[in-house]
């Protein structure tokens, strides 16, 4: 780290003082700390928070949490928390929480342009019920739609799923983890065919090179940062770069800063595997072994509306959006793609068409394929500092690259909303595979590429449970139909219940709002009108519309504002729940307080909902475009009610009795229960039909994972008081539930076949066709990819939007440290507000000097779509290249998503909220 | 003549009675004035104040600077409120100094106890901020070090530190000031997320010491070995002198044992 | 009435700009500070002067603005008279005023004797003890600079400075602060006394000595009947033309005027008497 004399001196001075921390109390001390806590009493928790999944100890009295502290136990954070964990027994005491369900309505009566008044819940379930049978009726299955969490709990997203799916044959169902892990999820199914990373945290303690791609893990996973860094101190092979789009807090850290261009990810990830290939680094033994090369289409769009765009985009919104159907070559895609600059290229693969379509291809294809991306197309792509020499860039690289190739050297690749938020963002996952499998370094310890998780439950809930509109449980996808089958059998639904159809993913069922296709939409744990991008659409689409939207949440947000109904939730302690951290950790907490007022849990929110919609309003024959190709009738979902008597279901019983009390889960999973040790749970206990929903959906659950490398522990041996969370798959041996460390390993994963090594058993009894760079074969020559995983060959391509002569600077968007998400819990913790009350716009001190601004400014921040006014920062914690402004999300009055641009990753759907051009004049 | 001594006794007797008034008046008045404007060492003073008994003698109280501030930072200071009557003092944790670079306030002082040699604001030394290392929780190892991100002159004024955490893998941050950056704009002091402050702004004297000019710290600055060397002159050449009468030392001596 | 509306419309000014940011253009406030130092319309600065004769007397070299502000603020009472101020824009004025009323109303008796030439004395220990103790004695106690800071800043316990003025006005001293204490009006008494352009022009042609003006007077001694009659006008610094005495006269012997019009009148009015 070059220190000077002074620093080392500075740091030896700080090291002493820093031996002292963790020193015992004097016996006084701890004996008045004792007095005051007499009467609490403690339990084990998780962090409402991001993916990281820290145990917290909980301490309440009297109802109320009185204090929280880090798990000294947790293998995760050792006692440990951030700051934001630092005040997690805070945020359910903000003083606006909402305690009462709230309609708009004029003269008594539910209005549309009514203001907001206090309703019973009857009340208020009698007209969202109302108001959803009559979207229903009207609209089919896919007219109405829930915005479901990855801060979900298990069951909540369970339930979610299962009324969506079963009970209202929907799958208009997509959690706000589409805007954070969906690319993830994309290139983990088609790279290994099972979703989440083999690794785990264990690897920062092994591994000698952290390699952040777009993860600024210093503020947005600030405690395995820690770990992170103490590697760096304590082991000397240690090396750490940071690559980003612009200069952050990661970098104090790295050993290298690499601040590259948007969308310049993707060259430098094939410039990295040119020169694995070039310098014969490739593994071959394992790539053999373990893996087949692939590509597939590159005319796949921008997950714009695929079309009539232009009904709902305005002029200018069309410069850009018009791409979506045809996109002329620019002069680095020319190279990268093999193309000719200025060629139209018709987007043939966009939504509809396949985009995940791919095919396997010869390893001398996949070589030419890279012969483009050599240091100097790659720094002339991907230089992302202006002031930064092209000679210094391509030391960088080759430095990098010289890490990844270095045969001794272990290497994990870490990256969150970097890749994941991107145009392109399937592919990046896919790419750094690609480098990962090339030499071998994946699934070892301290070798992998580790997707690290934005939101507590976005493993645990959102990929596992499948609360998106194309998946069921345990990685299976609605469209297939042996998928279908498993899931109506373990759920006892008649035969073609489920819709064979995918839903709409996040993004469009705001599209759907706006075009009048969905009318009704529910909003759980997570606030849409502040984080999906282009906002000014959809906050027009909700109020303007007819439309019913229903908001859940414990504190009034932007989402809502827009709402005509808001619905109070009960928050994370005041219910029972299981989270799934980045590492596939499972962790369960118990009720430790009761909501407040009239606050109830989403999962009773849920429930009360099935209990007033019956069979016969929704298994009878509905309307859904296509079906045919899922070999049904032409737009008809069939109806089930005749097979559904004969399975003993009646049409005037409700789906809470079909689905979710049934006789067998009331008689199995009673309330109260033993595990509670005490515990209330307000859920059960509202219901009054003496059983334990959260229990009995997570056993029904785990029969979906069981024996399908998704092995989940029974309910209660998360409640054990030794247990921290386990890692799935949890396999019982000799008697006891044992986690796996690594998966696809065969010393630690117990579904590798003995004496394979490694194998990637998720693309077991699967093929690929065989074909060109250009195209699939006809078919007639197969790959057998069982126990592979897909080396993908990915190339370059252009952000869509792009810095011109108006809007001239790039826009990233983010968060911070001290603030979760929208700010609707930490902004209510009037420490985190003070310390940071207000978004700025990161701005390089000469960009602001040429614009005539300076540090504090008001500055307006517009794009083709909107414009907020915001203060601009110079200096602090972000160090921005010319040419790019950072402005984080978290601040519902600088609401930066309404400048956003709602393009996606064509094949994850998820948004690109890393980059559009914008322009910054003087409010 | 009588009466002439009476007026002439009676004038006497008025300037006895005058001048002790007066002298018990200006005695009070110098008295109160030595309570109220002793440099008062809690006292926050705009950017570019003057040293602070020099600023309580430049101070004309007008409250420009009050007015001229965007942030509603600074405040006159109330009478009787231990800060020098009316003048312009911040607490940090109420609100901060947010550093404009114009400097508005130190630009409407009309007396110049707001010095206008100060030309860029990261310059101004309002205090220093102090780390309650014991209270604080990045020093606990816990990832806050909002003071550092919060900073306008982060990495120079505060930086961070890293240490192995001897209690588990995770490394802490420990956040550490310097003086030799540090505006004591207070922008940490308001942001620091505990109950009470755990950095805080003091006014330089109260908390910084100073090593003796008998002593250079060895890595200050390079020294080399002076090559021409140019002895002290040498001492005055002695006269015959007289044997004093005392000597160093011999009081001790002669003290017995 | 007028004297009223000029002392609270100065401090409006002042309450105005610091409060809901009046501007006479696009930031450019209106009359920034208080009567210690200001701004008007960011264009010329406003000072103090005896303050800033106190600061100087401290040793301290003082910046230009402040100096250009005595400087016009200086000017301009020397014109006008000095203590024009006391009368028209001293809000201590409105306390004091306050107290001298009740004072005449409920008939309360006067206990004590102070010279009136006391403050002349405050203001030379004023300068004096700003020279000693190094910082500018009179500001640090002043109750005027603790009403106006009060006034336009809001802040705390000035106004017991204020109650004691009061109280010392209305049962000790009659006129005790602003008439017999006050160093800054012992200041502005003697800035005005050669150079003030307006002053009580006083007609002896017409005057019946009735005492009606020196009942109302807050200087009664000013009122000396000789040197009236010497120079035909009110000549004495201490007068702060603050206008009791005019309406009251009801032979209209006492009026406002301006200096060389009142010797050109005199002298037309003696020759009318004499012939």
């Amino acid at each position: 780290m070059g220190l000077t004399r002074r620093d080392f001196l500075k740091t030896s001075i700080a090291a002493s003082t820093a031996a002292t921390v963790g020193m015992p109390l004097s016996k006084t001390a701890e004996a008045a700390v004792k007095q005051t806590e007499a009467g609490w009493q403690w339990d084990k928790a998780v962090c409402r928070f991001c993916g990281t999944g820290c145990g917290i100890m909980v301490a309440t009295q009297g109802g109320k949490i009185v204090a929280t502290k880090g798990d000294p136990d947790a293998p995760v954070n050792r006692g440990l928390n951030c700051v934001k964990g630092y005040f997690l027994g805070k945020i359910m005491y903000g003083a606006d929480r909402l305690t009462q369900p709230l309609l708009r309505m004029s003269n008594g009566k539910f209005d549309k342009k009514g203001k907001f008044v206090p309703v019973s819940w009857d009340q208020a379930m009698d007209v969202m019920v109302e108001k959803f049978m009559a979207a229903y009726k009207e609209k089919g299955p896919h007219g109405v739609a829930i915005f479901g969490s990855g801060q979900w709990t298990v069951p909540e997203g369970y339930v979610g799923a299962k009324l969506w799916k079963a009970g209202f044959r929907s799958n208009n169902i997509d959690p706000n983890a589409r805007h954070c892990m969906a690319s993830a999820v994309a290139a983990f199914m088609q790279t290994f065919g099972i979703d989440e990373p083999a690794g785990n945290y264990d690897d920062i303690e092994t591994t000698d090179t952290a390699v952040l791609w777009g993860a600024n893990m210093a503020e947005m996973h600030p405690i395995l940062w820690s770990r992170i860094t103490n590697r760096r101190l304590t082991h000397k092979d240690m090396v750490v770069v940071n690559l980003s789009t612009y200069g952050n807090m990661s970098s104090d850290i790295a050993d290298i800063e690499i601040v590259f261009r948007p969308s310049g990810d993707l060259a430098i990830q094939n410039y990295i595997a040119r020169e694995i290939v070039k310098r014969n680094a490739v593994n071959w033994d394992f790539v053999n072994k373990h893996a087949v090369f692939a590509t597939g289409p590159y005319d796949i769009g921008y997950g714009f509306r695929p079309a009539k765009a232009d009904q709902f985009a305005s002029a200018k919104e069309m410069e850009v959006v018009k791409n979506e159907q045809a996109h002329v070559i620019d002069k680095w895609e020319a190279i990268a793609q093999r193309k000719q600059e200025g060629e139209v290229v018709k987007q043939t693969n966009i939504l509809g068409a396949k985009p995940a379509a791919d095919w396997a291809i010869g390893f001398e294809d996949f070589a030419k394929a890279l012969e483009p991306y050599d240091a100097d197309f790659t720094t002339a792509v991907a230089k992302g500092n202006p002031d930064e020499s092209d000679a210094d860039f391509k030391t960088k690289l080759q430095k990098l690259a010289d890490l990844y190739c270095d045969p001794k050297r272990k290497v994990v690749s870490y990256w969150t909303m970097g890749f994941n938020q991107h145009q392109r963002g399937t592919w990046v996952n896919e790419q750094c595979y690609m480098n990962h499998l090339l030499l071998g370094k994946q699934s070892m310890p301290g070798n992998g590429a580790f997707s690290l998780t934005g939101q507590p439950s976005a493993c645990g809930t959102a990929r596992e449970v499948g609360t998106f509109s194309h998946r069921l449980p345990a990685d299976m996808v609605v469209n297939v139909k042996k998928h279908r089958d498993t899931a109506e059998k373990v759920w006892k639904l008649p035969a073609n219940t489920l819709n064979p159809q995918i839903g709409s993913h996040y993004v469009k069922i705001m599209r759907d709002l706006e075009d009048g296709t969905v009318k009704w939409a529910m909003v759980q744990v997570n606030n849409p009108w502040q984080n999906t991008s282009n906002l000014n659409h959809w906050i027009k689409a909700a109020r303007e519309m007819d439309n019913f939207i229903v908001c859940c949440d414990a504190y009034p947000t932007v989402s809502a504002k827009v709402a005509d109904l808001v619905l109070p939730a009960a928050m994370i302690y005041e219910k029972w729940g299981f989270y799934g951290n980045a590492e596939r950790r499972t962790q369960g907490w118990r009720q430790q307080v009761p909501p407040p007022g009239q606050a109830k849990g989403d999962l009773w929110i849920l429930l009360e909902m099935a209990k007033r919609i019956k069979l016969k309003d929704v298994w009878g024959e509905q309307k859904v475009a296509g079906l045919k190709e899922a070999g049904f009738e032409d737009g008809k979902l069939p109806s089930v009610l005749d097979e559904a008597a004969k399975m003993g279901y009646k049409p005037d019983m409700s789906l809470y009795e079909a689905l979710f009390a049934t006789p067998d889960n009331k008689k199995s999973y009673k309330w109260p229960d033993a595990v509670a040790k005490g515990h209330a749970n307000h859920i059960a206990e509202t219901l009054k039909d003496g059983w334990f929903p959260e229990k009995a959906m997570f056993e029904e659950y785990r029969k979906f994972g069981s024996g399908h490398g998704h092995d989940l522990a029974p309910f209660d041996v998360y409640y054990d008081d030794k247990v921290r969370g386990l890692k799935w798959p949890v396999v019982q041996k000799d008697g006891k539930w044992t986690e796996t460390a690594w998966r696809f390993n065969e010393q630690y994963d117990p579904y590798v076949k003995k004496g394979a090594g490694i194998e990637f058993y998720g693309n077991n009894g699967k093929s690929m066709v065989m074909g060109d760079l250009d195209k699939p074969g006809d078919g007639s020559k197969k790959v057998d990819i069982s126990g592979k995983a897909k080396i993908y060959f990915r190339p370059y391509a252009s952000p869509v939007e792009q810095p011109d002569k108006e809007f001239n600077l790039w826009l990233c968007t983010g968060r911070v440290l001290e603030h979760w998400h929208s700010g609707s819990m930490t902004r209510r913790v009037p420490e985190l507000h003070r310390a940071v009350p207000a978004a700025v716009c990161w701005m390089h001190p000469k960009d602001a000097d040429s614009r005539g601004l300076k540090r504090n400014d008001l500055v307006w921040v517009e794009s083709r779509r909107g414009k907020v006014k915001v203060r601009i920062e110079t200096g602090g914690r972000n160090r921005v290249p010319r040419g790019l402004v950072y402005v984080p999300w978290f601040d519902e009055g600088v609401l930066i998503n309404k400048v956003t641009l709602d393009s996606t990753c064509p094949i994850s759907k998820e948004t690109d909220f890393k980059k559009c051009s914008v322009k910054v004049y003087k409010a | 003549m009588a009466e002439a001594n009476v007026s002439r006794r009676d004038f006497l007797v008025k300037l006895a009675q005058g001048s002790s008034l007066a002298a018990t008046g200006a005695f009070l008045w110098a008295h109160l004035l030595r309570q109220e404007a002793r440099a008062q060492p809690f006292a926050l003073r705009p950017p570019g104040a003057l040293p602070e008994l020099d600023f309580n003698a430049m101070c004309i109280k007008c409250g420009q600077c009050v007015t001229a501030c965007p942030y509603d930072t600074l405040k006159l200071a109330p009478a009787g409120g231990g800060i020098p009557i009316g003048t312009p003092h911040f607490t940090p944790r109420k609100v901060p100094c947010y550093l404009c670079p114009d400097i508005p306030c130190m630009n409407a002082c009309p007396t110049g106890a707001l010095s206008p040699k100060l030309k860029n604001i990261n310059d101004s030394r309002m205090g220093l901020a102090v780390i309650d290392i014991e209270n604080c929780l990045s020093w606990k190892g816990l990832r806050c070090e909002i003071c550092h991100r919060e900073c306008p002159l982060k990495g120079k004024a505060i930086t961070l530190e890293t240490h192995p955490r001897q209690l588990s893998k995770h490394a802490m941050f420990v956040p550490l000031v310097h003086s030799d950056a540090c505006t004591g704009c207070g922008i940490c002091e308001r942001a620091c997320p505990t109950q009470e402050a755990a950095i805080r702004i003091l006014p330089h004297n109260l908390v910084q010491g100073k090593i003796g000019e008998h002593y250079r710290l060895g890595w200050t600055f390079d020294t080399e070995i002076t090559q021409d060397f140019k002895p002290a002159a040498p001492a005055a050449p002695a006269a015959p002198a007289e044997v004093p009468k005392q000597a160093p030392g011999m009081d001790y001596l002669n003290q017995g044992l | 009435m007028l004297r009223r509306l000029s002392q609270f419309g100065v401090l409006l000014l002042f309450f105005g700009t610091a409060h809901w940011g009046w501007q006479v253009a696009k930031d450019v406030p209106l009359l920034i500070g208080n009567l210690s130092a200001s701004e008007f319309a960011g264009l010329f600065p406003m000072a103090d002067p005896f303050a800033t004769l106190q600061i100087f007397v401290t040793g301290h070299l003082l910046q230009q603005k402040v100096i250009i502000g005595a400087l016009i603020v200086l000017a301009f009472y020397a014109l006008v008279g000095g203590r024009v101020y006391c009368a028209w824009v001293c809000p201590v004025n409105l306390v004091t005023d306050l107290a001298g009323w009740l004072r005449q109303r409920f008939g309360i008796p006067a206990p004590t004797y102070l010279g009136r030439n006391t403050r002349y004395f405050v203001l030379a220990a004023a300068l004096v003890l700003s020279a000693l103790m190094g910082v500018a004695a009179f500001e640090w106690v002043s109750p005027i600079g603790m009403m106006q800071r009060e006034i336009i800043f809001g802040l705390g316990l000035g106004f017991q400075a204020l109650l004691a003025i009061f109280l010392f006005d209305l049962l000790i001293l009659k006129h005790g602060w602003c008439g017999h204490l006050c160093p800054l009006g012992a200041f502005w008494s003697v800035v005005g006394r050669r150079t003030a352009q307006v002053r009580v022009r006083f007609d002896r042609t017409t005057c019946t000595h009735c005492g009606d003006c020196a009942k109302v007077c807050p200087e009664p001694q000013v009122l000396n009947l000789k040197r009236l009659d010497e120079v035909g006008y009110v000549y004495s610094g201490e007068c702060s033309n603050c206008g009791r005495c005019t309406p009251v006269c009801p032979e209209g012997s006492l009026r406002f005027d301006l200096r060389p019009l009142i010797r050109r009148h005199n002298i037309e009015a003696g020759k009318g008497h004499e012939q």
